[in-house]
C-alpha cells in the first residue's frame, strides 16, 4: 500500500536519506527503528508530502504521492508528530477535533466535542482535560493528546513518531496496546518511529531498521533476534561495542 | 577595498532575492483571498488582536505626540511670528503623516512581532506540519486572515491616532499656550482637506499589509530552534518599520507631490 524506492533527501550538505527503499502492506504495522538522526522522521515527512525528496518516488495505493489531489489524500492520514505539535492557540478538544470541526465533512460543535472527549479517553485521558490548553499539560500528556488528534478522524493510515518517549513505563505499555488494538481492530495501517524495544515488540509486524540513510534490515519482528545482522543486534540489544559509531 | 565592493554586491543582491521572495509570497497570499475555504473565526481574533488590542498604545502615542507637536510648532513658529498656526499644523502633521507612521511603526513593534514570533514558533514546533496533514492550508489559516485583518483595522486605527493626535495638540494649546478652545477646533477643521484623510487611511492600509506580510512571511522562513525565531522576529520588525517608511515616502510622493 505504501511503497518507496530510491528516496533520497538532502538537507545542504546533510545527506540524511540516501535511497530508502521501504513497503508497507495494508492493515500492516511496520515500526521503523534506528538511531537518533538518521532521518527516520524524515521518511514519514517525505510520505505525507511535508518534505519533497530530491530522487525516488513514494506511491500510496499504486499512486505517486505528487501527483495525487492533497485535500483527500491527507485526510486518509494520521499523524503523530515527534514534539506533539499541539496547536497552543486551541484548547484540547478543539485540537483533537480540529479535522472534524473543519472541511467538507465537518460536524457540529457539540458532537465534534463528543468525539474529541471519547478519544481522549481512549488514551487515558479524562473530559477534565478538554477545555485546558496544551501549555498546561505534560509532555505525557500532550503526546496524548496528540495521539488522540491522530486517530480522531478515523484515519486508514497512521504514522506514529515516537509515541512512547517521554512516557512512565505504565503509560507506554497502555500506547503500546492501544496502537496494537487500533491495527488489528480497525485494520489500519501503521508506520511507528520508536526506540524502544518493547513497544517494537508489542507493535510491530515488521520491522525495519533504517541506519547510513538506508534501510539496513527489514523482516518480520520474530526474526530481529535471529536475524544475525550486526547492525540490527547491536540496536536491538542496547550495546555501545558494535559496527554503529557512537560518539563518546 | 575589491572584497568590501564585493561584499556589497552580494548584500545587494541577496537584498533583491529577498525583496523578491516577499512579492511572491504576498501575490501567493492574495490568491487565497478569491479561493476558500475561509476562516472567520481566525479573522475575527485577528482583528481583536491586530486592532482593539492595540488602542491603547496608539492612543497613548499620537496622544504625547500631539501634545508635544503644538509645543514645538509653538516655539519655533515663535521666531516668524506664526505661533498661531499651532491648530493647522498640528491637523495636517498628524494626519497626513504623523499619525500614519507613528501608528504603523507601533504596529510594527506590536503586531508584527508577535505574529512573526508566534508563526515562527509554530513552525519549528511542527505545528505548521501538524496543520498540513489535517487539510489546512497554513496561508489561508494562518497568513490570511492576520494580513487582512491589519489592513482593515490599521487605517482604523490611524483614524483614532489622528483625533486622538489633535486632541493632543488641542489640550496643550488650549491649556498652555493659551488658544481659544472653539477657535482652535474651527481652524483644526476648517484647514483639513478630504484629500489628507484619504491619504491618512491609505496609508493605515498599506502599513497594516506590510505589518502583517512581514511578520507572516519571516515567521514561516523561520529556521529550526528558540535562535530561528529570534531571528525571525527581529528580521520582521526591521523589516516591517523600513518597509513603512519607504511606503510612507513614497505615498506621500503620490498624494502630495502635484
Ligand atoms: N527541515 C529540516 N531542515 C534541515 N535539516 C533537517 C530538517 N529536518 C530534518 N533535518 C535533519 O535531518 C536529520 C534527520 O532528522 P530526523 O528525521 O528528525 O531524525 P530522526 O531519525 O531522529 O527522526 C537530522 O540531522 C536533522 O538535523
Ligand atoms: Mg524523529
Amino acid at each position: 500500500m505504501i511503497r518507496l524506492s530510491g528516496v533520497q533527501k538532502s538537507f545542504g550538505e546533510n545527506h540524511v536519506l540516501r535511497g530508502v527503499d521501504l513497503e508497507v502492506g495494508r492493515g500492516e504495522s511496520c515500526v521503523v527503528i534506528g538511531g537518533s538522526g538518521t532521518g527516520k522522521s524524515v521518511v514519514l515527512k517525505c510520505i505525507l508530502g511535508l518534505v519533497t525528496p530530491d530522487a525516488g518516488t513514494i506511491e500510496v495505493d499504486g499512486q505517486d504521492v505528487t501527483r495525487v489531489s492533497r485535500d483527500p489524500f491527507l485526510a486518509r492520514f494520521g499523524m503523530l508528530f515527534q514534539g506533539a505539535a499541539l496547536f497552543d492557540s486551541l484548547p484540547v478538544w478543539q485540537n483533537v477535533g480540529f479535522r472534524l470541526l473543519r472541511g467538507e465533512k465537518a460536524r457540529p460543535r457539540r458532537e465534534a466535542r463528543d468525539i474529541a472527549i471519547e478519544k481522549l479517553r481512549r488514551v487515558g485521558l479524562g473530559p477534565e482535560v478538554a477545555d485546558r490548553y496544551p501549555a498546561e499539560l505534560s509532555g505525557g500528556m500532550q503526546k496524548r493528546v496528540g495521539l488522540a488528534r491522530a486517530i480522531a478522524a478515523d484515519p486508514e493510515i497512521i504514522f506514529f513518531d515516537e509515541p512512547t518517549t517521554g512516557l512512565d513505563p505504565i503509560m507506554a505499555g497502555v500506547i503500546n496496546e492501544l496502537i496494537r488494538e487500533i491495527v488489528t481492530e480497525l485494520g489500519v495501517t501503521a508506520v511507528t518511529i520508536t526506540h524502544d524495544m518493547t513497544s517494537v515488540r508489542s507493535i510491530a509486524d515488521r520491522v525495519a531498521m533504517l541506519h547510513g540513510g538506508k534501510i539496513r534490515w527489514t523482516g518480520p519482528v520474530s526474526e530481529i533476534d535471529s536475524a544475525g545482522d550486526p547492525y540490527l543486534d547491536q540496536f536491538v540489544q542496547g550495546r555501545a561495542e558494535g559496527p554503529i559509531e557512537t560518539l563518546r | 577595498m575589491l572584497r568590501a565592493v564585493a561584499g556589497l554586491g552580494r548584500l545587494t543582491l541577496s537584498l533583491v532575492a529577498e525583496i523578491g521572495r516577499m512579492l511572491i509570497f504576498t501575490l501567493e497570499v492574495l490568491s487565497h483571498l478569491v479561493r476558500p475555504p475561509f476562516y472567520p473565526r481566525e479573522f475575527g481574533q485577528a482583528v481583536l488582536a491586530v486592532g482593539w488590542q492595540s488602542l491603547p498604545v496608539v492612543g497613548l502615542t499620537a496622544l504625547f505626540t500631539g501634545g508635544a507637536l503644538a509645543l514645538q510648532i509653538y516655539a519655533g513658529g515663535a521666531r516668524f511670528s506664526a505661533e498661531e498656526l499651532v491648530p493647522q499644523i498640528v491637523a495636517v502633521g498628524m494626519v497626513r503623516e504623523l499619525g500614519p507612521v507613528l501608528v504603523g511603526l507601533m504596529i510594527a513593534a506590536r503586531v508584527t512581532s508577535s505574529i512573526a514570533a508566534e508563526i515562527a514558533t509554530m513552525k519549528v514546533t511542527e505545528q505548521i506540519d501538524a496543520l498540513v496533514t489535517l487539510s489546512t492550508h497554513p496561508m489561508k489559516y494562518l497568513t490570511l486572515p492576520r494580513v487582512l485583518a491589519a489592513m482593515l483595522t490599521v487605517p482604523v486605527l490611524v483614524a483614532v491616532g489622528d483625533v486622538i493626535g489633535i486632541f493632543g495638540g488641542y489640550v496643550v494649546g488650549t491649556w498652555r499656550l493659551g488658544f481659544n478652545p472653539a477657535g482652535y477646533l474651527k481652524n483644526t477643521v476648517d484647514f483639513l482637506e478630504t484629500l489628507d484623510i484619504v491619504s491618512s487611511l491609505a496609508k493605515g492600509a498599506a502599513f497594516g499589509l506590510l505589518a502583517a506580510l512581514a511578520g507572516c512571511y519571516f515567521g514561516m522562513r523561520s529556521s529550526r530552534g528558540a535562535q530561528g525565531v529570534g531571528r525571525a522576529t527581529k528580521s520582521a520588525v526591521v523589516a516591517a518599520s523600513v518597509l513603512i517608511l519607504a511606503a510612507n515616502f513614497i505615498l506621500t510622493e503620490v498624494f502630495f507631490s502635484a
